[in-house]
Order: C-alpha cells, then structure tokens, then sequence
C-alpha cells in the first residue's frame, strides 16, 4: 500500500508574524517557511506505518510556490521515499484555497492510487481545518479527522480521535482520508546523511493546469488585523487590593 | 526570530532547520544548569553526534557526511543562535582535520570512522603552554624518542575538553630548540589516547574560568606515547596543527554570528514587548538604534565568515578572510551581547534571561583561538604589507 501525505509551507511557528499594512494578509517577505507542523506530523506516521511493515511507499505532495520544493525536500528527508510538487501560484502570498487543493489531490490519489492519505488536520497559517474532509468527500472515501491513534487492521483503519468530550474509537474502511491531530506522535527531525539522501530522491514537477484545476480564489479577504495588544499590568501594593481587584474590577471571585 | 534572506544551498538551510529542531529539545535552562554545576552537555552532544552533524566535515568514506565548512559553520551557528554553548563539541568537528590531512592510511582508518560515530571523541588540542601561547614556536613540552616510544615532560595550560576526550593532538618539541633550522622546525605532532592516561604520568587540572568551557591545566611526567600515534613528520608538526587554524576560525566566527544573532533577536522581542511609560522601550530610538546598528554588524560579519568559508571550501587561501571574520564576528556579537543587556536593564543581569551567560561565552573569542591584536597584526604585515611588529 502507497500513503500520500500533503504537506503545506507555512509561516514558521516561532515566526513572530506582521500584518501587511494594506491589511490583505500577512508579510511573507524573508520570514522562515516551515513544513506545517501537524503535516510533519502526518509525515512522521506515514514513515511509522512504513518502518513497521504496513506500507510500501510514503509520497509527499506540495501544492502551493515552487519554493514548496524545500518543504517536500524536509519530507524526504524525514523518511518519505519520493514528492510530488504541484506549482499552483507564483506569489508567495498567494494562498491556495481548500477547495482547489483538494481537487488537485483528488488528481494526485486517481494518479497514485493510494490507499491512504493522511494530513494535518489543519494548517496553522489560516486554520481553515477543511481539505482532508473536502478531499474524503471528492473522493466519496472514508474519513477519519484529529486522530491521535492510526492502527491499520487489513482493509480497516482503527482511528482514535480526540473530540470535545474525550477520545473516540472509529474503524474506517480503506482507502481513507485520516487528519491528525497534535498529540499522535512526535514528529523527527532529519539526520545529517539523511538531508544529502533526500537531494537525490525523486521529486516530480506538475502544475495545477496538470490536473486541470482551477485555483483562483472563491473566497474574498476582506480585512487582516492583529490581537488586540497586551495590557501592561499593574502591580498591586497588598493581598487585600488584589482581592478587591478580582472581586470588584474583575468579577472573577 | 529575523529571518536573513540567504543565498545558501537548499541542503543548508535544511541543515538549519534540524539542529534548530535539536536545539529546541535542549532549553536554555539547561544550558544555564549546566554553567552554574560546570556540567558537560553530554546529551546534547551525543545526540548532535548521533543525528551526523558533528562528523559534517569527516569524509564520507569515513562514514562522514563528506560537507564543507559552510555546512559546518550553519550547524554551529544554529546552536549558539538558539542558546546554547556549542564550543563544548565544535573541536570535535573539527580537530579531527590534523589526521584527516597528516594522519598515515592506518590512522585515518583506526581512527575517522570512529570519531564520526561519536565512539572515539577527539576534541582537544594539546598546544598552548604557560609561558607560550600566541608564540608557538617557542613551547617547551619535550617528547623524547626512546625506542619505540616517545616519553613527553612538560605542561600545557587552557586545553579544552580534555576530560570529555577519548584523543588528543598533542604538540611537542622532539627536537631542542638550540639545534633548530628554522623557527617551526623540531616540533612534533601525536594522537595521545587519553583513556587511562592519568594513571600513566598525565595529571588533569580543570581551571575555574569565567565561562564553562572545561577548559585544563596538563602536566605530563614521563608520559609515553607509542611512536605509531605520530602524526604527520617528526619535526614537522607545527603545519599539522597550524593548517586546520582557518578552519577553526571560521568555525568559531560562525558560532559568533549565531550569538550576535541570539542577542539581536532577544533584544528586539524584549523592546517591543516591554511597556515603560506606556510605550514599547523599543518605541524609543535611544533604544532601538544600537540594536538596529548591533544587526547591521552582525550581518556584515555573517558575509565575512560566508566568504572565508565558501573560500576554504574551495581549497583557496584564506588565511586574511578567516580572522577578519573571527575578529568581526566576535566584536559584532560582544557589541549585540552589550547591547542585548542593556535593553533589558536591571532583567539583564538575572540569569534567568541567560543573556549575562550567553554575553561571557562569546566574549571569549576575542581571545581564544587568536586574540584580535594578532589578528590586526597578521592583516598588517601580510595584507597590508606593513613591517613585521614582532
């Protein structure tokens, strides 16, 4: 069995991240890109299943700007064996929708024929939280999100998901769709020989026109603003004003 | 973090992105553990060992990752830049270049493949001595060949890691000084296995130092080494340890810039995080324009040592570019270290924000592995073409 694992470049997460001042997204000019972190985590099972004897193959797919290719390239570093990257946008800043993402991938698994895809539930730059169900649906496959446990058992996948309420046990027929969630594993980091490995690992170029899918945006951005600022705090003279302060300002106790 | 545009190979910055996963396992905290109980990192160094980067230079058919010094360089700048100590490793990168380039076909065997798992640790260089430092020429540790051993006498002093080495490259006169031909001649490089070494006539003296650096006194009384751990020609052992001098340099100017960049990027989250006067500190010029002006340096200095690497890789000379660039980087990284501090005020000073520990680790290399007056004084005379001072 093949896994497919899409991967997305984003925002690095210790990126301390800036508003454009036109107020259209956010600055992506020399920040640092890094492979979504719940995709490395998608990545991280894939080689998992792999290495205990599950799958045969783990291909990595990008769709986004050629520089995906350093994403993918972190991908096969880790342990994927080959990437595909879809170049779909020009801009940096310019996002790929979920919708168009997952009809791309939906040509990708026709090509491939995988058995699984697994992915991050969500990407942490605009959390949308929306292709791998998009994708399951195209597909008319199974789908099984915010896993924290993947177990394949033949042609079933027994998936822990963590929901509101705890955890719960699902089994899937394959082939699936399976989001992850945080806490499923800790993702590795690549080794030395394994970073000199993954430049000579097969990396396939397509582009959106390939799969014949059109990526121009449906959805307008009307506006992008920051957290409102933290307040400085107060320092407070006694035990007793603190107390007033919770009680009266606050409302707490 | 400031993200620099870089023009590096993509297998570069990749390499950036690992050791910084590494280093995100390894907190400040314990790096500030380790220098209030002068503690070794020897998780930290096992695992960047274990993950290939510490044999990034060793050849692959050593089982090496067969890189260059600009890998190398990105590798110890990511440790400093995420607050760590990388001087408590980085000779094992490279002091392993002496038998890589001097060392005999059965030494490099016995010894490379080893060094690059980690099972062998060779990171201590035996040259300095109480009354010779910079003038290296003049030491006077005696080997004396006595059948088929050499038997060393004599001290050395601020030798480094000695205690978390398996090897040594030891530099010792074979010849007297008297009878010299030249000032480099009658020195004589060895590999000294320092495994039991203490009962066989070497004493180990750690030196209480600013910075945690496990740094040592060594006196050797008929100390014997087997002639077969020579390395290189007898007599000619000042080139064994001199050529791999640049490296070193480099390497140590890179670890520079990754504090200059540590302190600019701690500087910049502090002015724009604390509110004196109901305004971001960063908000005043008198605050933000010596950080702005740290970066500025600290950038330049990253191009020098860009340059001198990406010359070394190519086999070029490098001698001017590898202490420019040590001497750039490590008064770039002070100034952003002074600088970094000093944005914090009184918060500066609490080890707690590891700045104060993080501002003596990189005020050493102003010293070590050259001091900057040598360092003016080689641009000077073979640069600029002034008169020898010296």
């Amino acid at each position: 069995m093949k896994v497919l694992v899409p991967v997305k470049r984003v925002i690095d997460y210790n990126v301390k991240v800036r508003v454009k001042s036109d107020g259209s997204g956010v600055d992506l000019n020399n920040v640092k890109m890094s492979m979504n972190p719940f995709d490395e985590i998608a990545v991280e099972e894939a080689i998992r299943l792999k290495e205990a004897g599950k799958v045969e193959e783990v291909i990595a797919v990008s769709i986004g700007v050629k520089q995906a290719q350093e994403t993918l390239r972190t991908a096969l570093a880790m342990g994927a064996d080959r990437a595909i990257l879809v170049v779909a946008a020009d801009d940096v800043h310019q996002d790929i929708e979920p919708l168009a993402v997952a009809k791309i991938l939906k040509g990708v698994v026709e090509q491939e024929q995988p058995g699984l895809v697994l992915c991050g539930k969500q990407a942490i730059d605009n959390d949308m939280n929306a292709t791998g169900q998009m994708l399951a649906a195209l597909l008319g496959w199974s789908q099984a999100t915010f896993a924290s446990k993947v177990e394949i058992e033949g042609d079933k996948a027994r998936v822990t998901r963590e929901v509101d309420g705890g955890l719960q046990t699902i089994a899937v027929a394959m082939p699936a769709v399976v989001t992850v969630d945080l806490r499923l594993n800790e993702p590795r980091y690549a080794s030395l020989p394994n970073i000199m490995k993954a430049k000579k690992k097969p990396l396939d170029e397509k582009t959106a026109e390939d799969y014949g899918v059109d990526v121009s945006p449906r959805l307008e951005i009307v506006g992008t603003t920051e957290p409102a600022a933290r307040k400085a705090g107060v320092m407070v003279g006694s035990v007793d004003e603190l107390v007033d302060k919770l009680k009266n300002e606050a409302g707490v106790i | 973090m400031i993200e620099t545009p870089r023009h590096e190979e993509e297998h570069v910055s990749e390499i950036r992105s690992a050791v910084r996963a590494i280093c995100a396992r390894y907190s400040e905290d314990y790096w500030k553990d380790l220098d209030a109980t002068h503690g070794y990192p020897t998780e930290f160094v096992a695992e960047l060992t274990e993950s290939g980067f510490l044999g990034c230079l060793i050849p692959e058919e050593y089982g090496g990752a067969g890189l260059g010094l600009p890998e190398a360089c990105a590798i110890l700048e990511e440790v400093s830049r995420a607050g760590g100590h990388p001087g408590a490793a980085h000779a094992q990168m490279y002091v392993m270049g002496s038998v890589l380039r001097h060392g005999t076909a059965e030494q490099k065997q016995k010894y490379l493949p080893k060094v690059a798992s980690g099972e062998l640790r060779l990171q201590s260089f035996g040259v300095t001595e109480p009354t010779t430092g910079t003038d290296t020429t003049s030491l006077k540790t005696t080997a004396r060949r006595e059948g088929d051993t050499y038997v060393v006498n004599g001290q050395k002093v601020w030798i480094s890691r000695v205690q978390h080495s398996d090897l040594m490259v030891l530099l010792a006169r074979t010849k007297p000084i008297e009878q010299r031909s030249r000032k480099t001649d009658g020195l004589s490089a060895f590999i000294v296995d320092l495994r039991g070494a203490e009962e066989r006539g070497l004493t180990v003296k750690p030196i209480d130092a600013m910075i945690n650096h496990h740094s040592c006194e060594l006196f050797f009384d008929d100390f014997e080494i087997p002639a077969e751990n020579l390395l290189g020609t007898e007599h000619e052992g000042f080139r064994v340890v001199m050529d791999g001098m640049n490296a070193e340099r480099i390497l140590i100017a890179a670890e520079c810039v990754g504090d200059g960049r540590y302190f600019v990027d701690k500087a910049v989250a502090y002015a724009n995080d604390r509110v004196v006067f109901g305004r971001p500190i960063g908000q005043n010029q008198g605050v933000s324009f010596p950080i702005a002006k740290a970066y500025a340096k600290v950038e330049a200095a990253s191009l020098m040592v860009d340059r001198a690497a990406a010359l070394f890789a190519a086999g070029k000379p490098c001698g001017a570019e590898a202490n420019m660039a040590k001497m750039l980087a490590a008064e770039a990284s002070w100034e952003a270290g002074d600088t970094c501090l000093q944005t914090h005020g009184g918060f500066g000073i609490s080890r707690e924000y590891h700045i104060e520990r993080k501002l003596r680790e990189t005020r050493l290399y102003q010293i070590a592995p050259i001091s900057t007056n040598l360092i003016l004084s080689y641009v000077s005379e073979h640069v600029l073409g002034m008169p020898r001072s010296f």
